[in-house]
């Protein structure tokens, strides 16, 4: 329950406040916003055609391209499967339903360097499938795909840990009552599920999609660095980086940082919603069931 | 009609498919492919695996992870703390925007936060040049390690925190007030006891997500054999080398603390559930 | 259509929520569940509906109109289920939630949308909610609600319509409104209708036949008369309305309760085993001096006279708190006062034997 401090009779006094809130801003400032500012203005440097060349440079096209193709298969794929577990997990009754979000969770927990790695232990050259994908010049690591998987699995849980809860909090009674009614699956699905989370849902997606864009150990590690071909933007700004072409490095940078700031506008913009529907499933459901 | 056993008969549609599908899908991405990190140690002898993971330079890294990652999740606590207090409690120009920043560092891709910090933090930086006449340098030091884990383990104890701090009631502390006791005395008493779980929880991801982070540290490091490498880095020039078998076992050792942690995690989160139904 | 319940049981994990139930409602009648929670009645609609299935054992089967439809989906029994919470689709207008039943039937079922439209305004005015067919649920109050759910499963014209504590959620002036308005509503339409309550008002208000259900069992199957005057075990009687319980004894072929001693009608009891009497208030009356009629003495602790009726409350010689109902002139003409010592007599009572089955 926010009150408002003036008002409330145990407050701090208003030096402490000050000073408490120049603690918070300075901390905030030195830790978050410079960084940030840092990022756009290197960026604009040397001006704005270096900025307009270094992110239409082919190279760095193709980093886009790639990072693009790498998010638009991940989200997808993570979607469905955020759908499909949530579905399982909100609506029915099993045993160990809480080790299986507990699993869920593990792409979280793990070092995504060692996201990179237990890929290439699969599909490298000395992995598991490594003489099979050599034998049918196929290419995993080091290739598109290998990106793509390294990708799916860092951002596996964002849609899923998104829908779980809400689905949860908002039970079962819409979708029996949609069924006593004659609903088939599908149409439960469509007319009465999905309009019901589509907040969430809508949030899941943008966090899946700015993490899949923006990931880079795993990435770095089953990628193979081969400019034009397998770099995504985060592996190019470092190999800018490194070659000390600073203005590009931070050009490309600073589109990613575009994305987060829209990530983080998003977010502010449907947090309102999600919380409204987390108080509408409370209300309905409440009382003694 | 079977009533318990795995699951409780539901006239939902859709649960064998859904169910399948997901459980395949965990399989295939997740499951099986952290499979291969300890299916590769099984196969490799003790010695070949203690000499992966004890070697003096793996060690350092060991000391160098840890010790940045747990001061970096210590000074986010603190700070964490106070940014959580100040956007609940009271009311400044720019405190929506504030807000709204907490979330940055996890939202900025770790490369982009790498570079920033390290361009900051050189001698010729923004923030390095005002340090460097007192001899602090930071970018290519442990210092610089620290401070992109402090920069990137922010949000957790502040979102961790805000929550319970919100809901706090404001009863309780007028009681205490009631009753004789200042401010700093009802905080230490009253308030920051309810808020304990949440900022332990809050300060265990930070310390999980600094050990395991990677592009936000190697630029600002340095990577400086015995002096500023991290752990995650020496997996990578492991397997930049074709080995294999040391890569795996220094992550093997890193998925142990991970779990572990996670499970700590839980654990805390499990408890201080608890702690708010019964209250 | 008349609905049967044959033999049905039904466990959660450790918990029995029906044991061997069986039920009959007749054709068109509007019976009333009653019980206290966890007695199952809940359950017991809820399986007729096909959201539960009753256990293997006993066999339990669900008819309907003497058709055996246990095996038969939730989706496919055409039954009107009206929920607790009303379950209202939040992203529907009240139109919309009306109209679903009819707009989810398979292409060859489906009317067409005007046949729909013309349904579901015929609802609408049916429960009075004409302005509000563009509304979302959130803009309803509780009472408009639940009649939105009601109509809603009234769409898709249900053989027979069952209401899970429709009205238990909302205010106790707006609960008896609904009330009266359902059994208008069911004296209309003639739905054969099955209410699961609580509230024992509600059930005796509103229902041709009432079955007071516990602990999973149905105690006592009857028309609200005759199951408030005439309750079949101690449960219904201490669940219908309030009522005065005595502890007391077989002795010599009589029950006998302090000084009151009562001709016990089961000659098969021994002596010494225990009994107990059941009165309600107002059927005890308080006189300032004993004479002759069987009853006991009382000392009056308080009187409340604020209220439809006085309510006497009394402490008898054995140590038993004792309520008495009157009206307000029976009082004027007692004259009876907090402190009195008076004496009270039966009017109408029942003894039940304490249960020894285990």
């Amino acid at each position: 329950m926010r009150t408002d401090p003036e008002v409330r009779p145990t407050t701090e006094p208003r030096v402490l406040r000050y000073g408490l809130i120049a603690v918070a801003v300075a901390f905030l400032s030195l830790f978050v916003v410079m960084p940030l500012i840092a990022v756009f203005a290197q960026a604009l440097e040397k001006g704005w055609s270096v900025y307009w060349a270094a992110i239409t440079e082919p190279d760095a096209l193709a980093a886009i391209r790639l990072t693009l193709v790498a998010t638009g298969i991940a989200v997808p794929l993570n979607l469905v499967f955020g759908l499909a577990a949530a579905w399982a997990i909100a609506r029915f009754q099993f045993r160990g339903k809480n080790v299986l979000i507990t699993l869920i969770d593990l792409p979280f927990a793990v070092s995504p360097v060692i996201a990179g790695l237990i890929y290439v232990l699969i599909f490298g050259a000395q992995g598991w499938f490594g003489p099979w994908l050599d034998r049918h010049d196929f290419k995993i690591i080091f290739a598109v795909p290998g990106i793509v998987l390294a990708t799916v699995f860092v951002t596996f849980p964002f849609v899923a840990r998104e829908l779980i809860p809400l689905m949860q909090a908002q039970g079962t009674e819409e979708e029996e009552a949609a069924l006593v009614l004659g609903a088939g699956g599908w149409q439960i699905f469509r007319r009465v599920t999905l309009p019901n989370i589509k907040w969430s849902l809508l949030y899941g997606v943008i966090l899946c999609a700015a993490r899949a864009m923006g990931e880079f150990g795993a990435v770095s590690v089953v990628s193979g660095h081969i400019r034009g071909e397998t770099n995504t933007m985060p592996l190019h700004v470092e190999i800018l980086y490194n070659e000390y072409n600073f203005a590009a490095a931070f050009a490309v940078a600073s589109l990613l940082a575009l994305v987060a700031l829209v990530t983080l506008g998003a977010k502010r913009l449907l947090e309102r919603k999600v919380r409204q529907d987390y108080a509408e499933a409370a209300a309905t459901v409440g009382l003694e069931g | 009609m079977p009533n318990q056993g795995f699951r409780r008969a539901s006239i939902l549609p859709g649960f064998w498919p859904t169910f399948g599908f997901s459980i395949l899908y965990l399989s295939l991405i997740v499951l099986v492919p952290l499979s291969a990190v300890f299916l590769k140690t099984a196969t490799s002898s003790w010695s070949h695996f203690w000499g992966a993971i004890a070697s003096p330079g793996v060690v350092a890294s060991y000391r160098l992870s840890f010790g940045a990652s747990l001061a970096a999740a210590a000074v986010n606590a603190v700070f964490g703390l106070v940014v959580a207090w100040v956007l609940v409690r009271y009311r400044f120009p720019g405190k929506r925007l504030a807000d709204a920043l907490v979330d940055l560092p996890f939202a900025l891709p770790t490369a982009v936060a790498g570079i920033a910090l390290t361009s900051l933090y050189t001698e010729n930086g923004w923030i390095g040049r005002w340090l460097a006449p007192f001899g602090i340098r930071v970018a290519f030091t442990r210092l610089g390690v620290f401070v992109a884990l402090v920069f990137i383990g922010l949000p957790f104890v502040v979102r961790s925190v805000q929550p319970v701090l919100e809901d706090v009631d404001p009863q309780l502390e007028e009681a205490a007030a009631s009753l004789g006791a200042g401010r700093w005395l009802t905080f230490v008493r009253v308030v920051f006891p309810i808020l304990r779980p949440a900022l332990l929880t809050g300060f265990a991801m930070a310390f999980a997500r600094a050990l395991g982070e990677y592009g936000s540290v190697i630029f600002i490091s340095g990577n400086m054999p015995m002096r500023t490498e991290i752990t995650p880095l020496l997996i990578v020039t492991r397997l930049e080398q074709y080995d294999y078998t040391g890569a795996t076992a220094i992550a093997l050792v890193m998925l142990v603390a991970s779990f572990a942690l996670l499970l700590t995690i839980n654990l805390l989160e499990w408890r201080s559930r608890r702690y708010a139904e019964a209250a | 259509m008349s609905i049967e319940a044959r033999h049905i049981a039904k466990t959660f994990g450790s918990f029995t929520a029906l044991r061997d139930v069986s039920l009959e409602v007749k054709e068109g009648e509007l019976l009333a569940l009653l019980g206290p929670s966890g007695s199952g009645k809940t359950t017991l609609l809820r399986i007729i509906a096909g959201l539960e299935t009753p256990d293997a054992e006993p066999p339990g089967t669900v008819l309907f109109e003497g058709q055996d439809v246990t095996a038969r989906h939730a989706r496919e029994r055409r039954v009107g289920f009206v929920f607790q919470h009303y379950a209202l689709f939040r992203n529907m207008t009240v139109f919309e939630n009306i109209a679903f039943g009819l707009r989810v039937r398979p292409r060859g079922q489906r009317p067409p949308e005007k046949a729909i439209r013309d349904r579901v305004r015929e609802l609408i005015e049916l429960i009075h909610l004409e302005n509000m067919a563009d509304r979302y649920s959130s803009q309803l109050s509780g009472g408009q609600r639940q009649r939105v759910a009601l109509a809603r499963a009234l769409a898709i014209e249900p053989k027979v319509l069952l209401l899970d504590e429709p009205f238990g959620a909302l205010d106790a002036k707006v609960r008896q409104g609904l009330r009266r308005w359902l059994r208008r509503l069911h004296d209309e339409v003639h739905v054969t209708s099955l209410l699961v309550t609580h509230d024992q008002d509600e059930a005796l208000e509103v229902a041709d036949r009432v079955v007071v259900m516990n602990e999973g069992r149905i105690e006592q199957v009857g028309a609200p008369e005759d199951v408030f005057h005439h309750p079949a075990s101690e449960f219904v009687m201490d669940f219908m309305g309030s009522v005065n319980l005595f502890h007391g004894r077989i002795e010599s072929g009589k029950a006998v309760f302090g000084q009151l001693v009562l001709d016990h009608p089961d000659p098969t009891s021994a002596d010494g085993q225990p009994a107990r009497l059941f009165v309600r208030p107002y059927d005890l009356v308080i006189h300032t001096e004993r004479d002759g009629r069987p009853g006991l003495s009382a000392r009056v602790e308080r009187v409340q006279s604020a209220g439809p009726q006085v309510r006497v409350e009394l402490v008898a010689e054995t140590g038993e708190a004792v309520t008495v109902e009157m009206s307000h002139a029976q009082f004027r003409d007692s004259r009876v006062a907090s402190g009195d010592s008076v004496y009270v007599s039966l009017r109408d009572a029942k003894i039940f034997m304490e249960d020894y089955s285990i």
